[in-house]
């Protein structure tokens, strides 16, 4: 049973990493912090994976309210290609 | 007839449309020029095939599906062309020890991080960059999920991907953004 439980420091991550959009399962998680005992390196890796999503939400806040616009010189050239064609 | 002559109407498809169509592909793919040229094939195919317009949705949802249908090209020859090619890091032993990290890719100690976390513009062009260093189709999959907090169905249904395949390309991608991050910001 306990074998079903151990994974490798990958399997570790990708659950970290799929927990920080709140994607990973109960089980999951259980075989994380089981492998927690033996791996410093992925209790590291999980602490700045935590750290890095704050820092990406900051970032998506102030990307996502961004409206992307063409130039006018970019319609204008669309519009002569586009006339071409037609 | 009436459909094809408001269809045929170029001028006014791009005043109205051009912007919104432009803002949903570089949202997307994240870059300036091929947004451009999807937002150009997807009219240039729109006029091709204005006939087949019914008249059943807005001229805007139609064009918008046709965008969509180019978007899901594009990520598909991103994904088989540099598939073999990719830069991609390995962050785990595919040997003797098999899934564990290897060992000059293992997490170091961030340095003051109190100091680093300031959200200001260098920050925000770190993430930037560290995010544009990625393979392009990891960089669009992040993006979408993190950045434009898409639902997983919503991506897998655009991009035409496996659930389990956006995971594998989640990971893949933030294993790679931490170390960026780290070499490049907290332990610079």
């Amino acid at each position: 049973m306990f074998k079903n439980l151990r994974i490798t420091c990958d399997e570790a991550t990708m659950i970290c990493d799929k927990s920080q959009y709140r994607a990973s399962s109960l089980l999951s998680r259980l075989k994380l912090n089981i492998h927690f005992i033996g791996c410093k390196t992925c209790i590291l890796y999980t602490k700045q994976n935590v750290k890095l999503t704050h820092l990406y939400k900051g970032y998506s806040h102030s990307c996502k309210g961004e409206k992307h616009t063409l130039s006018s010189e970019d319609k204008e050239a669309l519009k002569k290609t586009f006339k071409l064609k037609s | 007839m009436a459909e094809e002559k408001i269809l045929l109407n170029t001028d006014k498809w791009i005043d109205n449309y051009a912007d919104y169509m432009y803002n949903y592909a570089i949202v997307r793919v994240s870059d300036s020029d091929l947004a451009k040229d999807l937002v150009q094939d997807t009219f240039f195919a729109g006029l091709k095939s204005a006939k087949n317009f019914l008249g059943k949705s807005t001229e805007r949802t139609w064009l918008i599906s046709i965008l969509k249908r180019k978007i899901i090209d594009h990520y598909r020859k991103i994904n088989s062309k540099k598939g073999q090619a990719e830069v991609r890091m390995n962050f785990y032993d595919d040997g003797e020890n098999e899934g564990n990290w290897l060992e000059e890719r293992v997490p170091q100690s961030w340095g003051n991080q109190s100091e680093k976390s300031i959200e200001n513009d260098e920050l925000k062009k770190q993430l930037s960059s560290c995010i544009g260093a990625l393979p392009e189709k990891y960089a669009m999959v992040f993006r979408m999920k993190t950045i434009q907090e898409f639902e997983t169905e919503e991506i897998c249904k655009e991009l035409d991907i496996t659930s389990s395949n956006l995971w594998v390309i989640i990971h893949r991608a933030r294993t790679q953004l931490r170390k960026c991050m780290e070499d490049n910001w907290f332990n610079n």
